[in-house]
């Protein structure tokens, strides 16, 4: 543990002057072959819309690879292409969120088990001190879900608030639920 | 059987993190999760992350004071400082972005209704990617002061907010620069939200006469340490 970090604060309501972009939403460009869409939206306490939210993913490329230098599997074979693995959006005023990218593929966890396709999330607001962290998971994947280590320790009456739901074709609803009834499990990194 | 030898990021001391239910920031109380946090390992997700470069970036984004045809009002200073990670290490080529009131303490945001001027010469954004050293710089104008609604007079000290992605998911971190001195500090739920006093004093810049620039500007440093980083191996039991 360390002594040296700096604290975490709030986005504050005035984020959106600076960190959406308009390819945020877009971690492949609109129209790419196999692309899925995920809306979703954020949820108080209360059961409102959190208009003045962000969420920020970050995941594998389909084959379950990471243009990064500390992924010891080294580079990515066939090099760069327009998938960027990172998307950001903020939540409109009905809370809603959209993020367009590829599924991700299975990761090895390390110890000879897989982690099921996922996508990291980051969830920001105004209220908000640090930030949450969540997973999404896929809901066509259910053996995999099964046998994924993290999933496994998430108390089973709360799997479901991380697996995506259909929602139409190449689309998944995600809705997060930061309090609450179906309060969205959110891990300690 | 397979290993992964993975970076593994040390975790915050809990004192030094604002907790995510904080009553005295009121907006806290409907915006906290109350079940449980689960342990989530950091395996290849966790210890990744997006690597945003100069495709994002141009070279006015962090002069904050020459976008527009006119100089905007108030006091120019330069912000500083360098993006290390608590081992000591510079974290290179990370994207830093910031964004602020103006001299009179108004956000450029249709949201913000504070009857403070506007200043056309002046959006009060910047982005920078840090040097090889984890440097960044950018000239800026002293941001003001201003009110919100969390309680009775209630005032934000100026600051200048931060978001960093250093080169993990694990290490994303956005926090609030503050400036020394501030009578404000010590009313702020959002500063004093940080139970520890000598982790909170780590939100607010130090004074550089050393930088400041003769008949030009004043110079504010502002390091910002992200999680440090070990190697570890995770790896089955040896038969």
């Amino acid at each position: 543990m360390s002594d040296l970090v700096t604290p975490s604060a709030t986005v504050g309501p005035y984020f959106a002057m600076r960190l959406p972009f308009p390819a945020g939403p877009y971690v492949v460009p609109a129209g790419t072959p196999g692309a899925i869409t995920i809306v979703g939206r954020m949820y108080d306490g209360a059961g409102d819309p959190i208009p003045d939210g962000l969420i920020e993913t970050w995941q594998a490329d389909p084959a379950g690879r990471f243009a990064h230098p500390d992924d010891p599997r080294g580079p990515i074979p066939g090099g760069d292409t327009a998938f960027r693995g990172f998307g950001r959006c903020p939540t409109g005023r009905d809370g809603s969120f959209t993020i367009v990218t590829l599924k991700p593929g299975p990761l090895p966890f390390g110890d000879g088990r897989t982690e099921a396709p996922h996508i990291d999330v980051s969830v920001f607001a105004r209220g908000m001190l640090d930030r949450t962290v969540t997973r999404i998971y896929f809901p066509d994947e259910t053996a995999a879900n099964d046998a994924d280590p993290v999933l496994a320790a998430v108390p089973r009456e709360r799997r479901a608030t991380l697996i995506a739901t259909p929602a139409g074709e190449n689309l998944l609803r995600f809705d997060i639920h930061v309090q609450g009834a179906g309060e969205t499990v959110f891990f300690d990194l | 059987m397979s290993e992964l030898a993975l970076p593994q990021y040390e975790k915050p001391r809990p004192g030094n993190q604002p907790p995510l239910d904080s009553p005295p920031y009121k907006a806290t109380a409907l915006r906290h999760p109350k079940q449980p946090l689960v342990l989530l390992p950091q395996r290849l997700t966790e210890v990744t992350g997006p690597l945003l470069g100069d495709s994002l970036i141009t070279m006015q984004d962090a002069d904050l004071t020459t976008r527009y045809a006119g100089e905007p009002l108030g006091q120019r200073i330069i912000v500083f400082g360098r993006v290390l990670d608590s081992g000591g290490r510079p974290v290179p080529d990370t994207l830093v972005e910031i964004w602020q009131t103006n001299a009179a303490g108004r956000y450029r945001f249709y949201v913000d209704q504070h009857p403070a001027p506007i200043d056309p010469n002046f959006d009060g954004t910047g982005r920078a990617i840090t040097d090889a050293g984890g440097g960044y710089r950018f000239i800026t104008i002293q941001p003001g002061a201003y009110p919100w609604g969390n309680h009775h007079n209630a005032w934000r000290p100026a600051h200048i907010h931060f978001s960093l992605f250093g080169r993990a998911f694990t290490q994303r971190l956005v926090t609030q620069m503050f400036f020394p001195g501030d009578p404000l500090l010590p009313f702020d739920p959002i500063y004093t939200s940080v139970p520890d006093t000598r982790a909170r004093a780590r939100m607010i810049s130090e004074f550089s006469m050393a930088e400041t620039q003769p008949e030009w500007a004043l110079a504010y440093k502002f390091d910002i340490v992200l999680r440090g980083r070990g190697q570890s191996v995770f790896e089955e039991p040896h038969a």
